[in-house]
């Protein structure tokens, strides 16, 4: 079921958690709202689901206007971050909860609300957990009854607000895939929050970036990651290495240094310039198009080799991944002097609307370090 | 070897010699002995000082039966209105943001912080004959002061913080989260209360009302302003005893007070067997919440 946002605003006292939002779902997608704490991803969540009511802006759901609607009205099934299961009822009680309290004309028969609650627990694979009270579950088991407690309204549209946040890595990765699976199996609509970037790349058909109450980018998983279309995005999804730079005439300078692979759609000016931690090449020391710099850490890993460097010209030490595969050689130690060289560089202005990084990322480019 | 582990006794750092240990329980033992357990048994001893047959009597006399049903009327009115205030007055305060919250709640505890012949005093200054709404009570024939109702009315009064006061620092721990889920499941508001909000708070609110009965029948000195002391009529246990005391009679005196103490062994008893049950509920409440 489709569901359509515009021009959302939300504000709490003075702050706006949600600052002008538009978006849209379609039928049978699988969305994650991606942003760091604070962003309004979850207030636009709990907005959707009818907890929240927007100060301003049109909420459509299954193409009409779900405004006005309360939230037991929408078929909504909603999953807490923290399961919010009810604790003084059993596990089958809690599944059942949504059909009991249907109005009498609508509630499924005591043998049908059985079948299907059995069915669901099934589902979940927690069927002979039925009497449990939730205090005797796992956490990974609780957060399975909630969903069944979600999905036995049939619901129109799955909202999961930081579903696997409370779950230990391991638990955490197998409910994810199970997840999606049961997403595709069940032809729902899935909307879920999260913070953690690995998450939403590898889960959702769509990810929505969020930073302070706005879209900062929405896209397919690779084309947020490989395409951010701000300074943000490229910093939150993924690592993220940072150099102040200067654009004339097409041409891109960082520090002294001319750089090759600069955009010639960025206007003239200062920018800033971004590149992955694995798009940095190490090369002999003053070698052409590369920047200066100084190995600070080896750090042995597994699949990859990790590596620190400064640079004068970097705005913060410079992270550096190079393939286990790749032989390095044992004076590439602390104190080296090493060229570094970047590829699949991003290149942002330095001021301008898309250049809208955080207050306290804000704070680190005034540092004088545009040398 | 097989050491059995549960016998060792763990060595603390913050514990005190064995002397010592025995030393501080033995004086609040004897403490405890002293002011509680003694004046109760005296109670019982002066009940029956003259045998069993005067004991009943006294508690089979007509009006030491009316006193006692006056105080289970009274209690019966009070403790279930301040049962439901005490659950709305929690509700709104635990689950809502309104203006003027902490005004409520610092109103909610007057009650404990007067004094009992003041909490009297106020209902006779508002309807007794001199007082704001006398003419008009005298006018219309309705009597509250020197009667039952305004007995009703001052016990309501002094005894109206402890249901809410129990529940409103456990709704508070419990905050939304279920309300909100069951909202979206698509319960009414009204269900919601039902089937979440007060099952979560049963030991807590059992609790306060059985505290709350205690006070309402042992209730004394703003029962005794408003009462105008009618024997058989107007005079609960507690002031039914302290009548009986003044006239010497202290078999009956004791008689009806050995009840009064029953009621607080039963009130104790009980108490600690909810208590049992809440911490339960809110250890795993609180296990729940570090998972």
């Amino acid at each position: 079921m489709s569901v359509e946002l515009r021009g959302i605003v939300k504000r709490f006292e003075t702050t706006r958690a949600v600052d002008g939002v538009d978006l849209s779902i379609a039928t049978g997608e699988f969305v994650a709202l991606l942003g760091p704490s604070g962003s309004g991803k979850t207030t636009l969540l709990r907005i959707i689901a009818g907890l929240e009511f927007a100060d301003a802006g049109q909420l459509n759901i299954a193409g009409e206007d779900a405004a006005d609607r309360r939230a037991g009205e929408r078929r909504i099934g909603l999953v807490f971050q923290h399961y919010a299961l009810f604790r003084h009822l059993s596990v089958f009680e809690n599944v059942a909860f949504g059909l009991r309290v249907k109005p009498r004309a609508e509630r499924p028969s005591k043998a049908e609300i059985a079948e299907r609650v059995g069915r669901l627990l099934q589902l979940v694979q927690l069927d002979q957990f039925a009497r449990r009270l939730p205090s005797q579950l796992s956490g990974g088991q609780r957060q399975r009854v909630a969903l069944a407690r979600a999905l036995a309204i049939e619901p129109r549209l799955l909202l999961l607000d930081e579903p696997f946040g409370a779950l230990d890595a391991k638990v955490r990765k197998e409910l994810r895939r199970w997840l999606r699976r049961l997403h595709d199996d069940m032809g729902l609509t899935s909307l879920f929050v999260t913070h953690d970037q690995q998450e939403a790349l590898e889960l959702a058909d769509r990810v929505v970036v969020m930073n302070q109450g706005r879209i900062e980018q929405v896209g397919r998983p690779q084309d947020i990651y490989d395409q951010p279309a701000t300074p943000f995005v490229f910093d939150f999804i993924g690592h993220a290495n940072r150099f102040g730079g200067e654009m004339s005439a097409g041409r891109l300078k960082v520090g002294g240094v001319m750089v090759e692979g600069g955009p010639a759609d960025v206007p003239d000016g200062q920018v800033l310039v971004y590149v992955r931690p694995h798009h940095v090449e190490l090369t002999a020391p003053g070698a052409r198009g590369a920047l200066p710099g100084r190995i600070v850490q080896r750090l042995p890993g597994g699949a990859v080799q990790r590596l620190e460097a400064t640079s004068p010209l970097a705005l913060q030490p410079i992270e550096i991944e190079v393939p286990a595969s790749t032989w390095l050689p044992d004076a590439l130690g602390p104190g080296a002097a090493v060229g570094l060289r970047l590829r699949d560089i991003r290149v942002f202005p330095a001021t301008g609307p898309a250049a809208r990084p955080n207050a306290d990322r804000a704070a680190d480019l005034l540092r004088p370090a545009f040398l | 070897m097989a050491v059995d582990i549960t016998r060792v006794t763990p060595r603390r750092a913050t514990a005190e010699s064995a002397l010592v240990r025995r030393l501080l329980l033995l004086a609040a033992l004897g403490y405890l002995g002293l002011f509680l357990v003694l004046p109760l048994a005296s109670v019982y001893a002066q009940a029956l000082a003259q045998g069993l047959k005067p004991y009943f009597s006294a508690i089979l006399d007509r009006d030491a039966l009316a006193a006692v049903k006056l105080t289970i009327l009274v209690a019966a009115i009070a403790v279930p209105l301040n049962a439901v205030f005490g659950v709305a007055a929690a509700w709104a305060i635990a689950k809502f943001e309104f203006r003027g919250k902490s005004i409520l709640i610092t109103l909610i505890d007057l009650p404990f912080s007067v004094s009992p012949v003041i909490s009297g005093l106020i209902y006779v200054l508002m309807f007794g004959i001199h007082g704001w709404f006398g003419p008009w009570l005298q006018a219309h024939d309705l009597k509250i002061i020197f009667g039952v109702s305004g007995i009703v009315l001052a016990t309501i009064f002094v005894t109206f913080p402890f249901v809410a006061r129990e529940l409103i620092p456990l709704m508070q721990q419990q905050g939304t989260e279920e309300e909100e889920a069951a909202l979206v499941l698509g319960a009414s508001g009204w269900l919601t209360f039902w089937r979440v909000t007060l099952p979560n708070t049963k030991w807590g609110l059992l609790y306060g009302i059985l505290l709350c009965n205690a006070r309402a029948m042992g209730e004394f000195g703003a029962v005794s302003v408003v009462s105008g002391h009618i024997r058989g009529r107007t005079l609960t246990m507690p002031l039914h005893i302290e009548l009986l005391y003044n006239e010497y009679d202290f078999v009956g005196a004791f008689a009806v007070a050995s009840l009064l103490s029953l009621l607080a062994l039963v009130t104790l008893a009980l108490k600690r067997l909810l208590e049992w049950r809440f911490q339960r509920d809110k250890q795993t409440y609180r296990q729940e919440a570090r998972r």
